[in-house]
C-alpha cells in the first residue's frame, strides 16, 4: 500500500518551493489551495495516497487549533512514505519532521512576510484616507463572509427532514453564543458527546 | 466606540504573548477566530470589536492562513516582529504537537462510528459559533463611516454570494471589495472636507 518513495534533496525542495507559491495565492485561507494541493501530491508526484490525503484534512480540522495544521500532517505523511512508514524508526520521523519542515515553511513564510510588510506600511500610514478606505470598506464584507462560513458548515447537512437535530444543535450554539458567556469548549464537548452517542 | 477604548488592556510581555496565544489555539476546535474574537474582545479587553474587524479585514485579504496573518499582526502591534514571532509560534507549536499525537495514535480511528458521530456534532456547534461571531461583530456596522444600510447592504451581499450562490471568494473579495472601499473613500473624504470647513468657518 506505501511503496518506498525516493526523494532527491531537489524533490524536497520543489515542496517547499510549491507551497510557497501556494502560500500567495490562497487568498482566504490554505484551505483554499486543496484542491491544487491534490493535484500536485496525489496525482502528479503521487507522494501520498488520496486516503492519506483526505484524512490530513479531517484530522486537521477537527483537532484544537489553526487549520493550516493540515498542511503540516500532508509534510508528516509525505515524509513518513518517503522512510518507509510509521513503524521503519527514527530515520522515517526525522523524514517526517523534515517533511512538516518544508510544507509549514512553504505555505507560512511568504505570506506571513507580505502580511507583517502591509501591517507595517498601514500602521505607519494609518491616517492615509486610502488605508482607513480599505479596512472600512472590507468590515461589512468579512462581517458577512464570517457568518457565510458558518451557514455553509451547518448547510453540509441538507437534509432538513433528515437533519434537523444538527441544525437544531447549530441554532442552539449560536444562540448561548450569543446569550451567554459559557466556555467555548464546554459547547463544543456538548455537541462532541451528543453525536458519539449518536444521538445526532 | 470611543468609550469601549478607554479601558483597553494589553499583554505584558513576549512570553504573555506566546502563552495566551497558545492557550486560544488549544481552544479552537473547529476554527480558532472564534476563540480569538471571544478572549481577546470580551474576556481580555485587548482590542474593541471594531479594532478587531480592521484587523481581521486585513487577515483576510492577504493571502496565506488567515488566522496566523491575523496573529502576526496583532503580536506586531504590541511587540514588532518578535512579538508577532511570540504570538504565531503559540499558535502554531502547541497544536501541532498535539495535532501529530493525534495522527500517531488514532490515525484509523477516525473511521469509526463514534468517532464520525463526534465530529459531526462538533462540527454543528462550530457552525453556530462561527454564526454568533459575524452577527455579534455586527454590532459594529452602526459606526461604520459609509452609513448604517450600505453597510447592512455589504455584509449582505457577501453572505449571499459566498454562503448563498457559492462564488469563489476570489471573485468576491476583489468585485465587492473595491466598490465598497470606493464607496468608503466617497464618504470618509466627505467628513473630512466638511471637518475642515467647519474649522475654517470658526474663526471667522
Amino acid at each position: 500500500m506505501n511503496p518506498m518513495l525516493n526523494l532527491s534533496p531537489q524533490d524536497w525542495f520543489d515542496l517547499f518551493i510549491h507551497f510557497g507559491l501556494l502560500s500567495l495565492l490562497g487568498i482566504g485561507g490554505a484551505i483554499t489551495t486543496a484542491p491544487e494541493m491534490h493535484r500536485y501530491l496525489v496525482d502528479e508526484k503521487q507522494w501520498l495516497t488520496e486516503a492519506s490525503f483526505s484524512s490530513s484534512i479531517a484530522l486537521a480540522q477537527s483537532a484544537p487549533g489553526p487549520n493550516v495544521l493540515f498542511v503540516a500532517l500532508m509534510g508528516w505523511n509525505v515524509g513518513l512514505n518517503a522512510g518507509g512508514g510509521l513503524s521503519a524508526g527514527p530515520h522515517a520521523w526525522s523524514l517526517g519532521f523534515l517533511g512538516i519542515f518544508a510544507t509549514m515553511a512553504g505555505i507560512m513564510l511568504p505570506s506571513s512576510i507580505l502580511t507583517y510588510k502591509a501591517t507595517q506600511w498601514a500602521h505607519t500610514n494609518r491616517n492615509l484616507l486610502s488605508v482607513r478606505a480599505f479596512k472600512t470598506g472590507m468590515a461589512p464584507i468579512v462581517i458577512g463572509l464570517l457568518v457565510s462560513t458558518g451557514w455553509l458548515l451547518s448547510a453540509a447537512h441538507r437534509d432538513l427532514q433528515q437533519d434537523w437535530k444538527l441544525w437544531l444543535v447549530t441554532a442552539a450554539a449560536t444562540i448561548l453564543m450569543l446569550k451567554t458567556n459559557i466556555h467555548l469548549l464546554w459547547m463544543v464537548a456538548a455537541g462532541g458527546v451528543l453525536g458519539a452517542a449518536g444521538l445526532l | 466606540m470611543s468609550e469601549e477604548a478607554t479601558d483597553l488592556r494589553q499583554p505584558q510581555s513576549k512570553t504573555e504573548l506566546f502563552i495566551v496565544f497558545t492557550l486560544l489555539a488549544l481552544q479552537g476546535v473547529g476554527g480558532v477566530l472564534v476563540v480569538v474574537q471571544r478572549e481577546l474582545v470580551e474576556r481580555r479587553k485587548w482590542l474593541t470589536h471594531a479594532q478587531f474587524v480592521e484587523e481581521w479585514s486585513v487577515a483576510q485579504v492577504m493571502p496565506g492562513p488567515n488566522v496566523v496573518n491575523l496573529c502576526l499582526m496583532l503580536g506586531g502591534k504590541y511587540f514588532g516582529l518578535p512579538g508577532a514571532l511570540a504570538a504565531v509560534a503559540g499558535l502554531i507549536c502547541g497544536p501541532l504537537v498535539l495535532v501529530l499525537g493525534l495522527a500517531i495514535l488514532f490515525g484509523g480511528v477516525s473511521d469509526s462510528p463514534v468517532a464520525q458521530g463526534a465530529l459531526k456534532g462538533m462540527g454543528a456547534v462550530s457552525a453556530g459559533l462561527i454564526i454568533a461571531s459575524g452577527l455579534k461583530l455586527s454590532t459594529t456596522l452602526p459606526q461604520n463611516p459609509m452609513g448604517l444600510w450600505l453597510a447592512i447592504a455589504f455584509a449582505a451581499l457577501s453572505f449571499v454570494a459566498v454562503g448563498v450562490l457559492r462564488i469563489p471568494l476570489t471573485w468576491v473579495l476583489p468585485c465587492l471589495g473595491i466598490v465598497a472601499c470606493l464607496l468608503a473613500y466617497r464618504s470618509l473624504k466627505l467628513v473630512a472636507e466638511s471637518a475642515i470647513k467647519g474649522k475654517d468657518k470658526d474663526p471667522a
